[in-house]
């Protein structure tokens, strides 16, 4: 039957095919994670190996204890959480104000939120530079938070607002007729309601202030206050060279990302792909 | 239903309703208020951290702007922006910038394409396929960066030199990657598709799983065989998702800035330079504020070109999102 025979070929074509990609896209993580585990001497081998002879975790080590990771890694956790717990706070605040009232300038506002989810972020970094000087923000993590906070509120107000808008009606109007206030309302009936919107936004907050580098290294320059992406990359101009030591701190940085990841798939797809509206 | 039809409904006990606001004004107003009351405090960090800085760069961008307190900075009026037109580094960036956009986008876009069609082919593994797929996506730009400059490294140790040396004899001798502008934009396009196909593909799965059953069923009854079916139906239905794709795509690769900042950092003298890593450095290296802020602006404006292409294409193509 020749039918069958061609479809098993094709079946074997694809996997094939799918597994070429997969090692493309695996194996440049797999380097990372095996030079991470080497020695210093041994980063550049000919011919490279993938499995260390002498695997040591020695790298980790020195990366978190002697080169401040340890630090750093508590000043991007902290900086990730405030400005997460404020973004999302604050946008779901003003996608209920979106969705749910009409008010003289509604479309204005609306339409300011839209305008800075499209501009680049990057564009404005002179005069917020500036502002960050004269309110004496420099190197201080609530400079940093305070932009990202900015940065981030347009995209999760766009999203809130169009979640918000599919929840029906009618149980508000209960809620109301039951002498709920707006803010009950919104506590007590919009937010339970809309989890998975949430956790969508929370994910693509926490993301963007975890893995932001122009801002953060540009205010920051105390090498006590850097966050995880400046304390790698500077690491990186310092010691060109020590690679195994650069992969330990950037497998730190990504460890956590990587372990959310695989739990909440489902709202990182959701949320990167939501976030890619973003200008 | 606004808060507001809501509201004249309960009309019985106004009071319970508005008790977060026990102003006295008229039903709208107290409304209005409440809304403001949900809007303001989130409002006022995009006015002081975007909006205001958006008005004081266009400001900057008109003058010679000096830091220095005291320092008179000249009014230039528009002689920034021409300039930045007769400025041949400015060109270059954007050249760079373009093509950086050209490469990078075909390449997630046929790559991400061929996955998610390879894998609606096949029964196992989909889930993980997937996800491995993924990885690059949700790592961060400055390890990604970190990690390509590793296996891109001029050292004829460095791994893509071997490979290309030792394993599979393509070449005769180690290539300096990141030493010459050429070779080192084929590191940075790499990089920049192989951290994006994993997006693409998700994308183009979802519109794969919402193209109609009903089409393929008349095809086959015709007897269309797979490779028709892909060429006559598939792509065809895709085109609208491709689209869209596209100028998303292109609107991020028009503001890549960490791989050329950590990798190349612009040089040699400016020659890999894209339109943010000029601008940065114009801004930070060089004083030139009011120059940078005008760079900006140029930018800002080609980002808001394509994104009414994109908005055109949202309001018809927003269901093929997932």
């Amino acid at each position: 039957m020749p039918n069958i025979r061609r479809t098993y070929l094709s079946q074997i074509l694809l996997y094939m095919l799918l597994l070429a990609g997969v090692i493309a896209t695996v194996l440049p993580f797999l380097y990372m994670i095996s030079t991470s585990l080497k020695g210093t001497v041994y980063a550049f081998e000919i011919p490279p190996r993938l499995i260390p002879y002498h695997p040591t975790l020695k790298n980790f080590i020195a990366a978190w204890t002697s080169n401040r990771f340890d630090r750093y890694f508590i000043n991007s956790l902290s900086v990730t959480v405030v400005t997460t717990a404020l973004v999302v706070g604050l946008g779901s605040m003003m996608a209920f104000a979106f969705a749910r009232f009409t008010f003289p300038g509604k479309k204005f506002w609306y339409g300011v939120v839209v305008f800075f989810m499209i501009m680049p972020a990057m564009t404005l970094i002179v005069p917020q530079f500036m502002l960050a000087s004269r309110l004496s923000l420099v190197d201080h993590l609530e400079g940093v938070v305070l932009l990202y906070v900015a940065q981030n509120l347009p995209l999760c107000v766009f999203l809130l607002r169009g979640f918000f808008e599919t929840i029906p009606g009618e149980i508000e109007e209960a809620a109301v007729m039951d002498g709920a206030s707006p803010w009950q309302v919104y506590r007590l009936v919009i937010l339970p309601l809309s989890k998975p919107a949430l956790a969508t936004a929370t994910i693509l907050a926490a993301l963007g202030a975890w893995d932001e580098f122009v801002w953060a290294f540009t205010i920051l320059n105390d090498p006590e206050k850097l966050t995880l992406p400046v304390g790698i990359a500077a690491f990186q101009g310092m010691h060109l060279s020590d690679w195994g030591l650069v992969f330990a701190a950037s497998l730190i940085a990504v460890a956590p990302i990587l372990v959310l990841f695989a739990f909440l798939q489902k709202y990182f797809i959701k949320g990167i792909v939501t976030g890619a509206l973003k200008g | 239903m606004t808060l507001n039809t809501i509201a004249s409904r309960g009309q019985t006990r106004p009071r319970r309703f508005y008790n977060l606001f026990p102003l006295r004004l008229t039903r709208k107003g107290r409304n209005s208020l409440a809304a403001y009351a949900f809007l303001l405090p989130g409002m006022a960090f995009i006015l002081m951290w975007l909006a205001y800085p958006m008005v004081n760069a266009l400001r900057i961008s008109l003058y010679d702007w000096q830091l220095m307190p005291g320092a008179t900075s000249p009014f230039l009026g528009l002689g920034n922006y021409r300039a930045a037109l007769a400025d041949p580094i400015f060109w270059s960036s954007l050249a760079n910038t373009t093509r950086y956009a050209l490469v990078t986008v075909a390449g997630q876009l046929f790559f991400g394409l061929v996955v998610a069609l390879a894998l609606e082919g096949v029964r196992h593994a989909r889930v993980a396929m997937r996800v491995l797929y993924y990885l690059p996506v949700v790592t961060s730009w400055v390890v990604v960066s970190l990690l390509f400059e590793y296996l891109f490294n001029s050292n004829p140790a460095g791994l893509v030199n071997q490979a290309l040396v030792n394993t599979f004899h393509l070449v005769d001798k180690a290539i300096p990657w990141l030493n010459e502008p050429r070779t080192a934009f084929i590191a940075l396009y790499a990089l920049g598709i192989w951290k994006g196909v994993g997006w693409t593909m998700v994308i183009f799965l979802a519109a794969l799983q919402a193209l109609p059953e009903e089409c393929f069923a008349a095809a086959a009854i015709d007897g269309a065989d797979g490779k028709h079916m892909l060429i006559y139906i598939t792509l065809p239905l895709l085109a609208p998702t491709i689209a869209l794709v596209f100028v998303m795509l292109t609107i991020g690769a028009f503001q890549t800035y960490i791989p050329i900042a950590l990798i190349t950092g612009g040089g040699p003298i400016h020659r890999t330079d894209v339109m943010l890593s000029y601008m940065y450095s114009q801004a930070f290296t060089d004083l030139k504020f009011g120059y940078s802020a005008a760079l900006s602006f140029i930018l800002a404006g080609i980002v808001f070109a394509i994104s009414q292409a994109q908005l055109r294409l949202t309001r018809r193509e927003a269901h093929s999102l997932p």
